[in-house]
């Protein structure tokens, strides 16, 4: 309701009303206005009042009925505009009413104010409805509370007001009455509302009271405005009361509150009593009222200075947070609420008065079960109902609330469901299915193109007999079986199997005969006596057949009598007949004579062929007898014999009687015995009897033939004979004709299951024949798959399905017009049973008279029918051509699938085949069915022979879904077996294209050049041809073991699949409870070991190489750089000062792998500390994070030193004095590197490492001065270490030895099972008590057999000329022997054989393969010691950074000596820079030694291996040495070195590092410095000849010299060779070639200095040269 | 690896959810599950598929002793081969008596091949320990076998070695989509236009 034009409205009429009273007193003013504004908002609303109106006809009866009366009264008084008037006030006044309980007097006032300022709009509204429903008699006593409240400050206002009218000037009451002129104009409405409200209340007081007032009556008389009201409201003219208003005014202003309390009274008898009390409270503080009444007007006059100047402030309500108090609020609800009573409803209020309740059952009549509802329940509806108008009407007669049966039923109709939480039963679950592709939708026939159809398929339905019909009388059967029998009879007849096969005989015998003349003539020979058996087993057959067809003919004829007999009996007994069936026997006499010699030649001959069968059966047998007979005898004889033998023997050896008696007794058992074992004596054969042979033939000749001279019966079966009549028949046969008038018979066609067509319904005639004769063309679109005739029969108007027909689907060929009628049996099951004479069907049945001979016959019958093709115009047939049935089956049609159609087993069965050869009509002159056509002529021309071979796997061929040459050929196919294979470079091939297109040519090129290179060796890639053949040969090796992995890698163990927890020792167990007790934060904390993660579940990214470079030791520094040689010196001498002043070297660390590098930042001095963190990302090849693929990692960690140099570069000469440029330069001081494969398996590298610097730093010394004590000692050892940490994120879990797999698998070993046994023992015992120590003491040789580790200790010889070098010095020949093994190249078993398969190869073999691991080079290294005549272990240890590896020992004079056999180097045993780490075990030829000390680091070990505390010896006394003879070849023969081919391999690889320099520097020209080259080159075979030793100084010095304003800095490589990758590589980390300095020149000097047997030492001198 | 942005793929997708458990004696489980395929096959969308994912916990209701996860599965394979079929490893987990986080199951199912809807329940087992004393052990410590990758039960390589028991069902409902897979000459159901299947969504039968 509340629109802002309202709004707005109302705001103008209230600023007219203001500007009116503006000159006017403004107390006045400000009471005057608001009445108008509230008037006219009320105007222009009356809808919504009287929407209000409508519900009010809610509150309590009670105060409406005493309301009533008054208003009656009051009617004629009302004005038009009344109602409107007492809503809007209501609406304007209600929050007050929410307010001034809880306020004070004076505030109460002021809020009165505030409050009937022009409201918001529909808040107003919205209180007046709600207030509107609570108005209850509960209403009322609140109502009372505010007119009191409201009384009191009007009559507070109105003492005010009359004070000040008094004090003010006279011009106050015109302009008063001027006020009351314009409140006319303006509102019509108040004044004519004044009469009513004054007519009420009269109130005296002020217009502000009386608005109070009025909202008051309008609380009461609210309903005043009824339908009938409204009606007289608009169309009565009124007469405006217009007397009563001056009354009223002048009432308003002389009467005093009596009249209120008065008026009260008359309105709210009830409140009387309250009002009375109220208003004499109210005199009682009359004074305190008056002096409230002296400030209000300076309220007011704030008030309506407010309003003027906050117009906009009108439409915000500002008031207090309602609260209302809880009692309050409880009283509300209760006002609001209706809470019906639980207490039963006495009858009497229920039904309309002075009605007894009347009770319809005890009256007699159905009362349904009424719902059970809880008392409770009931009564508090009931009292609900009661509160409701027209309450009653829900209540019966009986006084109860009307209600339904029960509808629920007594037991449920729904199974009940005990699931529950169960899964719902699976009867009821919603199952989901497929959509099924309908089989036959879319086979249409290819080709037919025109949608009418090309194709007619003609089914003829001629006609249907009944071989059997439940309505079937007794004579019926019969006479069906009569014609049956008839039917078969002339069948017989025509065939005349009887005649064919007696013709057979006849012609069979004479050939006998025959062929017994020539025998007989010509004495036999062996095929004619052949052919005469086969001929008389011939004869013998057919005359059996005979025999049988001649019975079979006589016992139809003989039934066929039968049945007609009993016809004819039963139709006598029946008095009528029902069939017209009749039966003639023609009699054919014949010569009695010629038949009986006939008849007798028959048996004659038969007999006499009987006899001849019986007398060689006899024969036969006889022969088999006499065998017998003679086996008997003889084995009697033997027996005979031998019972003589012991009689003798017993008699001669007898002494006593007692002894003889025993013998006897013996004797007497042992032919018992014998005679329990002895071969019954065969019998002899009877004589076949003659006479009874022929007895029997006449016996079974008078039984199947006819006698000799008695007539042929030709039995006639003609359908001549009368029906009775029905009107002669008895009443069951009348009911059983009717029955069957009254059926009758329609053919349904199913064509694919779907009907297309149906028949006439045919009446069944008598006879029980149907004549349809339709013809149904249908044309086909869809492959016909069956054909199906479904014969309904017809009661009346219903029918059922009596048979169903199949009807074959018609060759291609059989069109119509030539296929002729066939007749299709059918059957039905159905039970039927009539009280009349029909038999019914599947009914017992006897034509006995006893009942005896039951017989159950079913409905059955024929339907003669026809299918064919159609025939077009043209005489076309509208047939499907053959070859156009797409998939699916072939069912008559065309080709049969043999297997398809008779079953896999169905191979063996030859019927089947035959079958099926004749339904697919084979070619049997295809060369193709030659084989099968074969079997089947044997098979079909004598005894079915079994196949005497077995087809294993016949249906492979189905299985395979392409064919061999196809899978050949095909890329994909072979990509897929390849990958299937494991073939190293399809082993994890992802995405195998789809198509064979896609398949590119170039994925095989790798694979078949790898297949080709088998044979061929290519040189080029090698710089050696001898480094080819070796690297071929390690290739194939390498592959055989891969193979042999792969294969173990496929044999499972559990701990392989599931991890659990081992069972935990005692000693575990304390140690867990111990751990219990343990403090959760330890001051020292250690390492906690972090979780290993198995590689599959990696991928890329997730692994990360972590290097943590902490410091590093003796870093070369730079040396002053000056162009004279004799500075250099000054500067030494010099050397505390310019150590101060000048900065030493600046180095940095960079780290690089798989082509990531990083770098560290840049540390001072030669003792830099870094300590940062570097992460690099790893790569495994091909993404396979598999264990064997992470092993076999060739990926290496390069750590390199760089010192970074500035230079200042001369500016330009401008900017000189502003800005220098530098220049940084890097420049190698020395690296290490530590592959991948070591990091993997140890998971963690802690350690310092030993830097491999070059032999000469140009630029660098590694003197710097005498600065402290500790450095000196340092730079004794001369050289740098780096101290590092390298672990993998995650923690992989590195791949487990192979080893024990390997034993396991087919790795045998030609070791004694004992000595394996035993070292398996040690083994475990050592890793058991010192799981960080590592013990071998068996290893395994190139050819995967485990050999014991001390067959491989043998002294050997060095290359002489190793000797012959320094005769004199042993000392020389020592350290040149430990160069020679350390420049073998050494490649780790792990990356070669990618897996911790560790191969051990003999010195010959290593040698010649040149490439080996630690453990190959100790062994050579010890070979070489111990025949240089030293005692020399081989250390099984670890070592930083190899992990367990493989060291030499030496003792000497001096002491213990540890031999890095890598490195050449040796360490005394005290060194701590040692890399050695733990000693594991001591190897030598006699025994292998394990170290049981407390300390395993070298420092602390005590390498007396006597001493059985210290060191466990393998060979003990207790087991002690079994000889074991070495593997290790007697001597070592040397091939000569090759210089010429030394030198060009040096000239090799120093143009493809020139090259490869060139070709990193893409940007930059790379200038050689020729001149510098030849001097390098010159020291490079010092540097061989010292061997590395420290010859720097003076070749710089020499350098310096020659090329005087040059920086150089530069430094020799010495690697070993093996390929010249590792070479380039090298060179590259070096970084030499990334100076971008623009005026660089380069030197590079390669030198190879070759060793015996192909070893070379590679030099590579790089330098660079920057002119200053 | 080669790139196939070229070559002809047919795509795979599967939609569904892991709609809860039945693991009579366990309760508050949660279910790891991830992908097995072959090397012809790739997810499209690498983030769940590559890892390993996992639901939230559930607890079994005062009635129903069932365990309702509904967790959804989305996800997209591309590939060039039928072979290497996709498969969903689960496996649950869930605390023991002590509250150690213990495997509670693991099986493994293809993924349908036919398009539409499909429930499988997969039944679910774990290793059984080799002894009874360690089956105590590891009770008492918490630590009872686990396969060392989930993806075993995927393959038949190596399952001969282990011994398991049976523990309970998991039941996952899929929404199987293909693309060109006909086009490819792989034939998985009766999917021709007119009868591809809209899989209704499912509602899980025992969300009460």
């Amino acid at each position: 309701m509340a629109a802002s034009s309202d709004i707005r409205e109302k705001l103008r009429m209230k600023r007219r009303a203001l500007q009116d009273t503006l000159v006017k007193n403004k107390n006045e003013d400000d009471i005057q206005a608001l009445v108008p504004s509230a008037k006219f908002n009320v105007d222009n609303q009356p809808t919504a009042m009287k929407e209000a109106e409508g519900s009010d006809e809610d509150p309590g009866e009670s105060l409406r009925r005493t309301l009533r009366a008054q208003r009656e009264k009051r009617k004629t008084k009302l004005l038009l505009e009344q109602p409107f008037v007492q809503d809007e006030d209501v609406g304007e006044v209600s929050p007050t009413q929410y307010n001034s309980p809880n306020e004070g007097p004076s505030s109460r006032v002021d809020d009165s104010v505030v409050s009937t300022r022009p409201p918001t709009g529909s808040q107003r509204g919205v209180s007046v409805k709600s207030e509107q429903p609570s108005s209850s008699l509960h209403l009322d006593t609140f109502v009372t509370r505010h007119l009191q409240e409201k009384l009191r400050a009007a009559r507070s206002k109105g003492e005010s007001l009359q004070q000040q009218e008094t004090s003010k000037d006279s011009s106050e009451p015109v302009s008063r009455l001027q006020r009351l002129k314009d409140r006319d104009t303006i509102t019509r409405f108040d004044r004519e509302a004044d009469p009513v409200s004054s007519g009420r209340h009269d109130d005296p007081l002020t217009l502000r009271s009386r608005v109070k007032f009025q909202e008051q009556a309008r609380r009461v008389e609210k309903d005043f405005p009824t339908t009938e009201e409204a009606y007289n409201f608009f169309t009565f003219n009124y007469e405006p009361d217009q007397p009563s208003k001056p009354e009223s005014k002048s009432k308003m202003r002389q009467k005093q509150r009596d009249g209120v309390e008065e008026d009260d009274r008359d309105e709210n008898g009830q409140e009387e009593a309250e009002v009375e009390e109220e208003d004499e409270a109210e005199e009682d503080n009359q004074d305190q009222n008056e002096f409230q009444s002296e400030e209000a007007p300076l309220v007011r006059n704030e008030d309506n200075l407010f309003v003027i100047d906050h117009l906009p402030q009108d439409f915000v309500e500002v008031r207090k947070a309602e609260y209302v108090g809880f009692k309050k609020r409880v009283q509300r609800d209760c006002e609001l609420l209706f809470t019906p009573s639980f207490r039963a409803v006495p009858t009497s209020v229920k039904l309309p008065e002075n009605t007894m309740p009347r009770f319809l059952e005890d009256e007699g009549l159905y009362v349904g079960q009424r719902p059970a509802v809880s008392l409770t329940n009931k009564n508090i509806s009931e009292n609900r109902i009661l509160k409701m108008a027209e309450g009653s009407k829900w209540f019966g007669d009986d006084g109860k609330i009307l209600a339904l049966p029960d509808p629920i039923k007594e037991s449920s109709t729904r199974p009940p469901l005990f699931h529950m939480d169960e899964e719902l039963d699976p009867a009821l679950q919603t199952v989901y299915r497929k959509a099924m592709k309908s089989q036959y939708a879319n086979l249409y026939i290819a080709g037919a193109t025109d949608p009418e159809g090309d194709y007619q398929l003609d089914v003829d339905v001629s006609g249907l007999i009944f071989s059997h019909h439940p309505l079937f009388s007794r004579e019926h059967v019969l006479a069906s079986r009569l014609a049956q029998l008839y039917d078969q009879y002339l069948s017989r007849q025509q065939n005349n199997l009887t005649g064919h096969l007696t013709e057979k005989l006849n012609g069979l015998r004479k050939a006998l005969r025959n062929m017994m003349r020539i025998h007989g003539e010509q004495g036999s020979s062996e095929a004619l006596q052949h052919r005469i058996s086969e001929y008389s087993l011939e004869v013998r057959n057919t005359r059996q057949l005979r025999d049988l067809e001649q019975e079979k003919d006589r016992t139809l004829l003989r039934s066929i009598i039968k049945v007609w007999k009993e016809i004819k009996s039963l139709r006598e007994f029946q008095k009528y007949t029902n069939t017209p069936f009749k039966l003639f026997l023609r009699r054919e006499n014949v010569d009695r004579a010629l038949d009986e010699w006939e008849y007798e030649g028959e048996i004659l001959k038969e007999v006499l062929e009987l006899e001849a069968e019986s007398e060689e059966q006899y024969q036969k047998k006889l022969a088999e007898y006499n065998k017998q007979l003679e086996d008997w005898k003889l084995w009697r004889k033997k027996q005979k014999a031998k019972q003589k033998k012991k009689k003798k023997k017993s008699q001669t050896q007898d002494d006593t009687e007692e002894e003889q008696e025993e013998e006897e007794e013996q004797d007497q058992t042992e032919s018992e015995d014998q005679f329990e074992e002895d071969p019954v004596k065969p019998e002899v054969p009877e004589r076949p009897d003659i006479d009874s042979l022929e007895r029997w033939v006449r016996e079974k000749a008078s039984r199947i033939r006819r006698k000799p001279g008695e007539a042929i019966l030709v039995p006639e079966l003609c359908t001549s004979g009368g029906v009775t009549a029905s009107d002669l028949c008895p009443r069951a046969e009348v009911a059983r004709r009717e029955d069957v008038s009254r059926r009758s018979l329609f053919i349904k066609i199913l064509y694919n299951y779907k009907e297309v067509s149906r028949t006439d319904s045919c009446s069944l005639s008598t006879d029980f024949r149907v004549h349809f004769g339709q013809i149904f063309n249908l044309k086909v679109l869809n492959c016909p798959q069956s054909i199906n005739l479904q014969v309904f029969e017809e009661i009346g108007s219903s029918y059922s399905l009596l048979a169903q027909v199949f009807v074959p689907v018609p060759d291609p060929s059989v069109v119509t017009g030539r296929a002729p009628i066939e007749e299709i049996e059918f059957s039905s099951n159905q039970h039927v049973m009539f009280d009349h004479e029909g038999v019914g069907s599947d009914v017992p049945l006897s034509f006995e008279s006893d009942g005896s001979n039951k017989l159950t016959l079913l409905t059955s019958g024929k339907l003669s029918c026809c299918v064919s093709w159609g025939i077009g115009e043209e005489g076309v047939p509208l047939a499907p051509p053959l070859s156009q049935h797409p998939g699916g089956t072939h069912r008559g049609l065309g080709h049969l699938d043999a297997v398809s159609y008779i079953g896999a087993s169905g191979l063996y069965d030859m019927k089947k085949i035959g079958e099926w050869a004749v339904q697919s009509r084979l070619d049997p002159n295809d060369p193709k069915n030659t084989s099968i056509m074969h079997l089947l002529k044997v098979a079909s021309s004598g005894e079915v022979t079994a196949p005497d071979y077995f087809r294993l796997e016949h249906l492979q061929e189905e299985f395979n879904f392409v064919s061999d040459e196809e899978m050949e050929s095909s890329k994909r196919f072979r990509l897929l077996r390849l990958r299937n294979q494991e073939a190293p470079e399809f082993r994890n091939y992802k995405f195998v294209p789809l198509l064979e297109r896609e398949v590119s040519d170039k994925v095989f090129q790798d694979y078949e050049k790898r297949l080709k290179d088998g044979e061929t060796i290519d040189t080029r890639q090698h710089l050696n041809p001898h480094r080819a053949v070796v690297a071929k040969y390690l290739q194939q090796i390498r592959e055989s073991v891969i193979n042999r992995f792969i294969l173990t890698k496929h044999h499972y163990q559990l701990s392989d699949l599931v991890i659990e927890e081992e069972i935990p020792s005692i000693g575990i167990l304390g140690i867990n409870l111990f751990k219990l007790a343990e403090s959760k934060r330890p001051l020292k904390p250690q390492r906690i070991e972090r979780k290993k993660v198995t590689a599959q579940n990696l991928s890329d990214g997730d692994i990360k190489l972590l290097i943590n470079v902490i410091r590093a030791h003796n870093i070369p520094i730079r040396k002053p750089q000056s162009s004279k040689p004799g500075q250099s010196s000054q500067s030494a001498v010099q050397g505390s000062d310019w150590y101060l002043s000048q900065v030493q070297v600046r180095p940095f660390v960079e780290v690089s792998f798989q082509r990531t590098v990083l770098q560290t930042t840049t540390a001072d001095g030669p003792n830099p500390s870094w300590n940062e963190e570097l992460q690099l990302p790893f790569n495994a090849p091909n993404g396979d994070y598999s264990t064997g693929s992470l092993q076999s990692v060739k990926d290496e960690v390069f750590i390199n030193i760089f010192d970074e140099v500035l230079y200042e570069t001369g500016p330009d000469d401008k900017s000189r004095a502003t800005s220098i440029h530098t220049q940084i330069e890097k420049h190698w001081l020395g690296s290490v590197k530590i592959p991948f494969s070591t990091i993997y398996s140890q998971s963690k590298i802690d350690g310092a490492f030993k830097v491999n610097t070059p032999a000469v730093l140009l630029g660098y010394s590694r003197e710097h001065g005498n600065t402290s004590v500790y450095d000196q000692w340092r730079s004794t050892q001369g050289g740098t270490f780096v101290r590092l940490f390298i672990t993998v994120e995650p923690q992989l879990v590195p791949g487990e030895s192979v080893r024990e797999k390997i034993k396991e698998a087919e790795f045998n070993s030609q070791e004694d099972e004992r000595l394996l046994q035993a070292s398996e023992k040690f083994e475990k015992h050592a890793a058991g008590g010192y799981p960080d120590r590592p013990c071998i003491t068996t290893v395994i040789d190139l050819s995967g057999k485990t050999i014991f580790i001390t067959r491989y200790i043998r002294p050997l010889n060095p290359p002489q000329e190793f000797l012959d070098a320094f005769p004199n010095n042993p000392q020389e020949a020592t350290s040149l022997v430990a160069r020679y093994v350390s420049l073998i190249p050494s490649l780790p078993d792990q990356v070669s054989f990618s897996a911790t398969c560790d191969l051990l190869s003999t010195c010959d073999q290593f040698l010649t393969l040149l490439a080996g691991d630690e453990q190959e080079h100790a062994v050579l290294l010890c070979n070489y010691f111990l025949f240089l005549g030293k005692k020399a272990w081989l250390i099984i240890g670890t070592a930083i950074p190899e992990g367990p590896t493989a060291y030499v020992l030496t003792h000497e004079q001096s002491g213990y000596f540890i031999w890095n056999p890598s490195s050449g180097q040796f360490y005394e045993k005290g060194d701590t820079f040692c890399p050695l780490q733990t000693v594991g075990c001591l190897v030598n030829s006699d025994n292998v030694w394990f170290n049981i000390q407390e300390n395993p680091s070298p420092l602390h070990t005590n390498f007396d291996i006597t001493k059985v505390k210290m060191w466990k010896p393998f060979f003990s006394r207790s087991f002690s040495h079994p000889g074991l003879s070495s593997v290790q070849p007697e001597e070592l023969a040397y091939r000569q070195t090759d210089k010429a081919a030394a030198a060009e391999l040096q000239d090799r690889v120093e143009k493809i590092l020139k090259e490869k320099i060139m070709e990193w520097r893409p940007r930059h020209p790379t200038r050689w410095n020729r001149y510098c080259t030849t001097t390098l080159k010159q020291f490079l075979p010092k540097l061989e000849q010292s061997r590395g030793q420290d010859v720097a100084e003076g070749h710089r010095v020499e350098l310096q010299n020659l090329l005087g304003d040059y920086r150089i800095s530069g430094f020799p490589l010495h690697l070993p060779f093996s390929e010249v990758g590792p070479i380039i590589e090298a060179v590259h980390s070096t970084g030499v070639h990334n100076i971008h300095s623009s005026n660089v020149e380069f030197a590079l000097a390669v030198y190879i200095q070759p060793y015996p047997n192909n070893v070379p030492s590679v030099w590579v001198y790089l330098a660079s040269l920057v002119r200053t | 690896m080669e790139k196939t942005s070229n070559s002809s793929v047919f795509l795979l997708t599967v939609n569904g959810q892991i709609e809860g458990a039945n693991f009579p004696d366990y309760d508050n489980l949660y279910c790891k599950y991830c992908y097995v395929y072959g090397h012809d096959w790739a997810p499209t969308t690498v983030s769940t598929v590559e890892k390993h994912c996992i639901t939230q916990i559930t607890s079994k209701s005062s009635q129903s002793h069932k365990l309702i996860w509904n967790f959804p599965l989305e996800t997209t394979f591309k590939s060039t081969n039928p072979s290497g079929w996709p498969q969903l490893v689960v496996s649950v987990y869930g605390p023991d008596v002590f509250g150690n986080d213990v495997v509670r199951g693991y099986g493994a199912t293809h993924i349908p091949f036919t398009p539409g809807q499909h429930i499988r329940t997969i039944p679910m087992f774990v290793p059984e320990p080799t002894w009874r004393l360690q089956k105590f052990t590891g009770w008492l410590l918490g630590r009872r076998p686990e396969y060392t990758d989930p993806k075993v039960v995927a393959h038949g390589e190596g399952r001969e070695v282990t011994r398991v028991r049976s523990q309970g069902f998991v039941t996952v409902s899929f929404h199987i989509m293909t693309k060109d897979m006909k086009r490819m000459g792989y034939d998985t159901g009766p999917t021709n236009s007119s009868t591809v299947q809209f899989a209704t969504s499912s509602q899980s039968r025992d969300a009460q």
